[in-house]
């Protein structure tokens, strides 16, 4: 069949997993840059309050442990690359837990907005965009700490070993994407109206 | 390259159907999810088609009053949002399924469960859809289907004057659906990227494997902004959110902005999938290799680029800015050009060969065409100036009908009289496939041709009825008259379907004498496609095959 | 084109007049006329493009065709040739330069964003499923019959108390939507006296298809007289008496004005001088004592789903209402 053409194989550094993983993180991107583009659009333009500058505070610790949530993934992920079982296993729960964590911080941020300062997402259109895209962001933080106990659960049954490194590295893909999307909410939701220099 | 084992499907015949019947209800197979999705969106496009026409048969007379408003503003809110969403997205995705793994090699698509998944969510979309003909709590009584248009502007989307449950049937249906969509272009994506066999890098893959890259691209881009912008609405009508609430300083265009930027592209996502099918049939039945293949590939990725930066063509008179209008008109009439290489690359192609008009190239040639005309009534509507007397009449009607119709269903019906015989082993009737396309062809130039004149003479579209005086009543009595061709077309073919099961001709591997790699399977392949692994050298492997003398590797 | 110009039949100023076929090609009004000529072009080029390319697909289609006496021998394969490729864009990039450039020559030319000095405003407020206008220099307001002098161009203020509208009479400009929370702008400047009509060209809900527009553009002195009349408050008859203290006492009065009476609700359209006009119901009907008693009784009954109710009263009652709108001249 084939006499002087060289014959390409297709190796390829690309597997099913990564590209499959890359193409729902663009079709995340695309999904929650609608929800900023209407946050910003709608910036200033409450007709009636609470106003962002009254009610927000800066959230620091949240963003802190998201922050070291990837850095404790990036551990997890190497350990299981190299065949150490159970400092993966404690590395994912160190990020599973941050990330609770945060969304602890969470849930207390919007106890006091909706009962003490009166924000609900019917209050004004503040209300509206601030509700619809921390909650889709927390959603997704919510989705990636429930994958990890699943993660969590196998692990202590034995079932992960480092041929299954690249599934948890698709994981810590996605992790780090919410943590990309958080940092764009932390400076279009909280920097912009909070920031005196904005 | 033969089926090695006698596959349980060949002997069907003496298993019991609820077997049969499992077997496609599990099935993970991209052969079988493709021949499913094709046929249910064929069946939502008959009922679509009688919805259209209901409004024809409405719309023959003036102050016609055989379906009253409501009635009517349902139809045409169901019949648009059916054909895009039910139609042209499942037979796109069904044809992509079922030939793209093949045309590259492999064993089947890169997630064959998530590929099941996706059929199952885009039909359940579908009769989500459908029940709120019967089960939603309308604003006119029990069971209205929506009615805001298939594209739901707000505010009338919204709860104050969309009351009951009749809009959110229009967002859930959609929303599910969607998902089946998105996963499938996923796993467009990943099957192209990584499975290829062996010896066929990018540049040695079928246009049809390009263009539905193109296609799945441009879907993970654009589908997202449809699902937030229909989530946003859920929250309004649900949550009393204020997204597109005016009266709380919510921006109705706010809604046209995102819905368009999906929603342009999304016409895009329609017909380059038919493009492909162009792309594939023209040089079999003109017996020459595609001219230009590389700017091919250049043409369709850079309309994938320039479609995503024009949506705002259709909101020319919201009031928006000179300088936007002004882009807006310009990078319309931009993406012409590319689609114009493309379709001069098509006619260089049979130019100077020998074309063997069967079927399924005489709906290319048609395609050719009617394209040629929707893509300058294009060129109209992108003139912004023209476009504030054109925009929202039946000029924008038959404009894009010639596109959706003349461009991409000439398409798929050429794209099923080809692949049939490769799916089931048996060849349509060319008679009857010729009765089809004239009887068609005549119904669909007297409908549409003349729609555009009813345009120019100031005929707004959705409008269940016209004054007796305006000069309209003839020209829509005209358009009406042609659809009892359009359905005697239809019948015609679901007449050839049914008559290849009853009087079957066998038509083996290469009834086409065809070049790409689904042609070297059995009819029907058998379930893991090829027994090894194919090995190409150029992108035309059957030439190679056939013209051992003359292979195309030393050309390309 | 003259089959789709239509007869342009001039009308009586302010009377029925004949309706003409709305052609955009039939302009009446400087817009209308710019953007027809620089449809004609466009249409032009299109048109020359569709005969060269129509033309290539017929001579290929008919000149290589595979003949019967055709053998099997394939045709040579000509895989492209980069300098027809290069020529094949090269034109279409240059009409497209063309065309934008054209384009935005027109774009400027058409839109304006502020009232020109000295221009006649006019506040167009779309309504589900009927139009309200406000002439503030004159403080008049009127419903679903617009009427406009030659000779000084009038700038309109479009604005929506629902849902989105489109303001589109062809002969007269392009559309323009009327989008609530939003002011957007259209400017028309008739050539001559006549009727011309539109509709609203944006799907507003059950009713969008009897939405209807009909301009009596008059002279300027016509249109004085017309301002004049317009300006009076209602006329007070004394035989219609007790249609008047039915119109008043039930809900009538919240949803309509009539200015001079204690009737001023702002939902419905004003009828100070609703005998005026020519037709009823935004265009439904022409505007005479049958029609008129049909609306009363049950306004679905020419509008399925419009928002005035039946008011459920008896036969004569609703005679002796209609008597009395019969004297709002």
């Amino acid at each position: 069949m084939s006499e002087a053409v060289a014959v390409e194989t297709q190796e390829s550094r690309w597997t099913r997993g990564k590209v499959g993983t890359l193409c729902l993180i663009m079709s995340e991107a695309s999904f929650f840059s609608i929800f900023i583009v209407a946050h910003l659009f709608y910036t200033g333009k409450s007709l009636n309050g609470p106003y962002p500058a009254e009610v927000l505070e800066w959230p620091w610790l949240a963003t802190a442990c998201l922050l070291s949530s990837s850095a404790s993934v990036v551990f997890a992920v190497k350990f299981l690359e190299k065949g150490s079982v159970p400092l993966f296993t404690a590395f994912l729960f160190i990020t599973a837990l941050l990330g609770s964590i945060f969304l602890g911080f969470t849930a207390v941020e919007w106890y006091g907005l909706i009962f003490d300062q009166g924000l609900t997402i019917g209050t004004n259109l503040f209300g509206t965009t601030f509700y619809s895209l921390v909650g889709f962001h927390a959603a997704h933080v919510t989705i990636g700490v429930l994958i990890m106990t699943l993660m969590l659960v196998l692990s202590l049954g034995g079932h992960v070993r480092a041929e299954h490194s690249e599934r948890v590295d698709m994981f810590s893909w996605y992790w780090h994407f919410v943590d990309i999307v958080w940092i764009l909410v932390f400076t279009v939701v909280y920097a912009i109206p909070l920031w005196p220099l904005f | 390259m033969v089926a090695i084992d006698g596959s349980a499907e060949r002997h069907a015949s003496t298993r019991p159907w609820t077997d049969v019947l499992h077997d496609w209800v599990v099935t993970v197979d991209h052969k079988k999810l493709g021949i499913m999705y094709v046929t249910s969106g064929i069946v939502f496009f008959v009922i679509a088609g009688l919805e259209a026409v209901a409004m024809r048969v409405q719309l023959a007379a003036a102050n016609n009053d055989f379906l009253s408003p409501e009635v009517f503003n349902r139809l045409f809110t169901m019949h648009g949002t059916t054909m895009v969403f039910l139609v042209g997205m499942p037979i796109i995705t069904g044809f992509a399924n079922f030939v793209l793994p093949l045309m590259i090699g492999a064993r089947d698509m890169a997630f064959p469960r998530l590929n099941a998944w996706g059929f199952w969510m885009f039909l359940f979309g579908g009769l989500i859809l459908h029940f709120s003909y019967l089960g939603s709590m309308g604003l006119y009584g029990a069971g209205s289907a929506p009615d805001v248009g298939w594209f739901a502007y707000s505010p009338l989307a919204g709860k104050a004057f969309s009351r009951g449950n009749a809009t959110d049937y229009w967002v859930l249906g959609i929303l599910v659906s969607g998902f089946g969509s998105l996963s499938g272009a996923v796993n467009m994506i990943a099957t192209a990227f990584t499975m290829r066999c062996k010896g066929m890098t990018l540049r040695r893959m079928p246009l049809l494997v390009w263009m539905t890259l193109v296609v799945s691209f441009l879907m993970l881009l654009v589908l997202p902004p449809l699902t937030a912008a229909q989530v946003m609405l859920l929250f309004d009508r649900f949550l009393g959110a204020h997204f597109f609430d005016t009266q709380s300083g919510g921006d109705a265009v706010l809604w046209q902005h995102f819905f368009w930027f999906f929603g342009h592209p999304e016409v895009y996502i329609l017909v380059i999938p038919g493009f492909a099918y162009a792309s594939e049939i023209i040089p079999v039945f003109s017996r020459k290799v595609i001219f230009g293949y590389a700017v091919m590939v250049a043409a369709t990725v850079s309309i994938g680029f320039v479609a995503t930066a024009v949506w705002a063509h259709h909101m020319f008179t919201v009031g928006m800015g000179k300088g936007l209008n002004i882009w807006f008109a310009a990078m319309t009439m931009v993406v012409g050009i590319p689609t114009g290489i493309k379709l001069f690359n098509w006619l260089a192609t049979m130019y100077g060969g020998r074309i063997r008009f069967r079927t399924p190239m005489l709906f290319c040639t048609a395609f050719l065409a009617q394209f040629l005309i929707a893509g300058l009534t294009g060129i109209m509507l992108a003139a912004a100036p023209f476009n504030w007397q054109l925009s929202d009449s039946y000029f924008v009607v038959a404009h894009f009908h010639y596109v959706l119709i003349g461009g991409l269903l000439m398409t798929i019906f050429a794209a099923i009289y080809y692949w049939f015989p490769k799916m089931t082993g048996l060849m349509l009737s060319e008679t009857l496939g010729r009765w089809h396309f004239w009887v068609f062809i005549v119904g669909f130039q007297i409908s549409f041709a003349t729609m555009h004149i009813q345009g120019l003479l100031g005929m707004p579209r959705r409008i269940y009825t016209y004054p007796a005086d305006r000069g309209w009543e003839v020209w829509n009595f005209i358009t009406s008259a042609g659809v009892a061709f359009q359905v005697a077309g239809v019948v015609f073919l679901v007449l050839a379907i049914i008559q290849a099961f009853r009087r079957p001709q066998p038509a083996g591997d290469d009834p086409w004498d065809a070049w790409t790699l689904e042609w070297s399977t059995s009819s029907p392949p058998p379930a893991y496609n090829f027994a090894e692994e194919p090995e190409v050298h150029s992108r035309r492997p059957l030439w190679d095959l056939k013209h051992p003398e003359d292979p195309d590797w030393k050309y390309e | 084109m003259s089959l789709i110009a239509g007869a342009a039949a001039a009308a009586e100023p302010g009377g029925q007049g004949v309706v003409q076929v709305p052609s955009m090609f039939a302009a009446a009004s400087t817009p209308a006329g710019i953007i027809a000529d620089y449809s004609v072009l466009v249409f032009g080029i299109c048109a020359a493009i569709f005969v060269v390319v129509a033309g290539l697909i017929i001579v290929t289609v008919v000149r290589f065709r595979s003949r019967p006496g055709d053998d099997d021998r394939e045709p040579p394969q000509v895989y492209g040739s980069n300098q027809v490729e290069l020529a094949w864009t090269v034109v279409p990039v240059l009409i497209v330069i063309l065309l934008s450039l054209v384009t935005a020559r027109n774009i400027l030319a058409l839109q304006k964003d502020e009232r020109p000095e000295g221009w006649l405003p006019v506040t167009a407020i779309g309504h589900q499923w009927w139009w309200e206008f406000h002439y503030p220099e004159q403080g008049i307001t009127t419903a679903n019959e617009l009427h406009l002098p030659v000779g000084r161009p009038t700038f309109f203020d479009l604005e929506s108390q629902d849902v989105i509208h489109s303001f589109w009479v062809p002969q007269l400009s392009g559309k323009t939507d009327l989008i609530p929370n939003r002011t957007n702008h259209l400017w028309v400047d008739p050539f001559e006296p006549g009727v011309y009509v539109g509709q609203c060209a944006e799907y507003c809900g059950t009713q969008h298809a009897q939405m209807l527009l009909r301009v009596v553009v008059h002279t300027p002195r016509g249109f004085e007289s017309w301002l004049a009349h317009q300006r009076t408050e209602a006329v007070m008859s004394p035989g219609v008496a007790e249609g008047r203290r039915l119109f008043e006492s039930t809900a009538c009065v919240n949803c309509h004005t009539v200015r001079g009476t204690d009737a001023d609700g702002r939902f419905g359209p004003d009828l100070t001088h609703l005998m005026s006009r020519a037709t009823i119901g935004a265009g439904v009907a022409s505007n005479d004592r049958a029609h008129l008693l049909e609306w009363v009784t049950d306004p679905d009954h020419f509008k399925p789903g419009v928002r005035m109710p039946a008011m459920k009263l008896g036969v004569k009652q609703v005679e002796q209402v209609v008597d009395y709108l019969l004297t709002l001249k």
